[in-house]
């Protein structure tokens, strides 16, 4: 990589030699914007929150330190906590249910199923919806009095009842079935293609060895999956810590506080609470989490590049 | 996979059809759902059941979500705030591209010490969760005297999005050989000659990608329109969220519906006319490197 000065042969005019130097400044001239508008717009500004962080900040930034206090409150802040342990939770169950729909529909898919190209549109589009308006219709769908409830007592079913999105124990579980309508399309899309990189003769020599369809795939091709695995959960992962639209559109945190997610809470605490300093702190657990995963993900991708 | 001949109806095939037409039908019937309720009366809606048609087609929901509907204070409907979205979405989707074009082009063909660490360094910027340059930006906008203005969201988009569009085109330049690049050089083309005539006319298909991508991820945002902006500049998706969650007066169904479409409408006209490209820029969005 090292930049070698190649300069013509002979007598150089000074004009040449200018547009030369030109030359050789000019990527650097192209990039430089954009790395001082990242420079300053993200690590900068990290950095910035980072310092707000160990303030008292209220309603307007302030600069007098107070060490780890905003922290320690935040972990003493029943809402903070309550927005972490729903982060689990709906964590946990998101990126299981993508990866379980996901992992089906695309082993089905992959049967030389007709239609195939319209079936994946199908199920892919919500993905391109914005998670406002999936949250809208999710909310009217889920509506204790309107959506479903009397769907099915129409339809014979009097005795069903279905309050979960004004019930403060079960309402999360209603915001974890719209993110996976949204995003398990997304995440068959990355298993097809996935599925379409396995080789076939792998699979018509263990056929001939009488092995079942269904043990191929699960002894088989999904194991040599992994890397397709790492993908999809890294991106899950990344989706569900930063969810904030959907919760906002479906319960706004409610009821009370009982859908909270740390994305939420940093927003209520730092623009509307005026608590800026605990803002700061939760928004950098938030970065926390996601170094936790992005770090060890982008350490391996870049190595294994390296070793190619 | 590995019959070359295709099966017959065999019970595992119906099974196969069954469940796929299945999935079919739970992706759909949310669509399906907020399209007959957005033409419903609002008597229809509390008479009716979710998926029952409307007894009456009416388009009243929409032209009420369009022109009259209230969004906090005002009543004015959504159309304002759906050209504000096209007037943010639009400028910032050509410059985060035109960006991510050239600073591609750099870091694939014009190594300098260092591009690799700025490459990195880049590459984490699409990860970071956004919370964490919030406060700092609307500060910052404050200063410039851009808070709750179009182009400050504008600026906003094109900050955080040219990580990903300089990612999408670095990939794709890298895939071409130096050997091309080399030779031009050798005949005397410069950095922008060696842009515009080689790899220019060969990137049709990333900028699709890129264009795409960027399209729906601005129109779709919410965070950076509910934060960076107020009132007469706010986008689509947060005026969609205040009117649905205005809580005076009678709660109009068809008419939140009917906003959603249309606060849906741009994105999913692009899905299915360009699906290909969007789907590309989602897997090249999530396997990055």
């Amino acid at each position: 990589m090292e930049q070698t000065q190649r300069r013509p042969a002979g007598v150089v005019s000074a004009p040449s030699r200018l547009l030369d130097g030109l030359q050789r400044w000019l990527p650097k001239l192209v990039i430089a914007p954009t790395f001082v508008l990242i420079g300053i717009g993200i690590y900068g500004y990290m950095l910035w929150t980072g310092i707000l962080s160990f303030t008292s900040s209220s309603f307007l930034p302030t600069y007098d330190f107070v060490g780890f206090d905003q922290y320690a409150k935040l972990m003493a802040n029943d809402r903070w906590l309550t927005a972490s342990k729903n982060l689990a939770i709906f964590g946990g169950l998101f990126i299981f249910a993508c990866l379980f729909i996901g992992v089906v529909l695309a082993i089905f898919l992959d049967q030389r199923i007709r239609q195939e190209g319209a079936i994946r549109t199908i199920y892919l589009y919500p993905m391109a919806l914005s998670m406002i308006v999936t949250g809208t219709v999710w909310k009217w769908i889920l509506n204790p009095s309107l959506g479903i409830e009397k769907l099915m007592h129409d339809w014979g079913w009097t005795s069903f009842s279905f309050d979960w999105l004004v019930n403060s124990d079960l309402a999360i579980y209603t915001i974890v079935m719209a993110a996976v309508w949204q995003a398990s399309g997304f995440v068959m899309a990355l298993f097809l293609a996935g599925l379409r990189g396995v080789d076939s003769s792998i699979i018509r020599a263990a056929r001939v060895d009488g092995a079942s369809l269904p043990l191929i795939y699960w002894k088989i091709i999904l194991p040599s999956l992994r890397p397709v695995f790492f993908s999809a959960v890294m991106v899950l992962a990344h989706i569900a810590i930063k969810s904030f639209d959907l919760v906002m559109a479906m319960t706004a945190g409610g009821p009370g506080y009982s859908t909270d997610l740390p994305a939420v809470f940093m927003y209520a605490h730092t623009f509307t609470r005026g608590q800026m300093g605990l803002g700061s702190a939760s928004a950098m657990l938030m970065l926390g989490a996601i170094l936790a995963l992005i770090v060890p993900y982008l350490y391996s991708e870049l190595r294994g590049k390296r070793h190619d | 996979m590995t019959d070359m001949t295709r099966p017959g109806l065999r019970p595992s095939r119906i099974a196969i059809y069954g469940l796929l037409i299945l999935a079919c039908l739970v992706y759909l019937v949310p669509l399906f759902i907020m399209l007959v309720t957005s033409f419903k009366t609002p008597m229809d809606i509390r008479t009716g059941n979710l998926v029952a048609l409307p007894t009456e087609w009416t388009t009243i929901g929409w032209t009420k979500a369009w022109s009259e509907a209230c969004t906090g204070v005002q009543c004015e409907g959504i159309s304002g705030y759906f050209w504000n979205s096209f007037k943010m979405t639009v400028p910032a989707v050509m410059i985060s591209t035109l960006l991510g074009a050239f600073n591609g082009y750099v870091l694939a063909k014009w190594k300098f010490r260092g591009s690799d660490l700025l490459f990195g360094l880049l590459l984490f910027g699409c990860f970071v969760p956004f919370q964490v340059v919030l406060l700092p930006m609307a500060a910052t906008l404050g200063q410039l005297g851009l808070a709750n203005t179009t182009p400050g969201l504008v600026l906003v988009h094109v900050i955080y999005g040219v990580a990903f569009t300089t990612l999408f085109f670095r990939n794709y330049y890298v895939a071409i050989p130096d050997a091309l690049i080399k030779a031009a050089r050798l005949d005397g083309a410069g950095f922008f000659t060696i842009f515009f005539r080689i790899l220019l006319p060969m990137s049709t298909p990333i900028f699709m990608v890129s264009l795409i991508w960027q399209f729906t991820q601005i129109w779709n945002d919410f965070l950076f329109g509910v934060v960076f902006a107020s009132g007469d500049s706010q986008p689509i998706t947060v005026a969609l969220n205040n009117l649905v969650n205005t809580s005076t007066g009678v709660k109009e169904y068809n008419v939140d519906m009917a906003a959603a479409m249309i606060a849906a409408l741009p994105t999913l006209v692009v899905y299915i006319v360009a699906g290909k490209y969007f789907i590309r820029g989602l897997t090249a969005g999530s396997v990055k490197g």
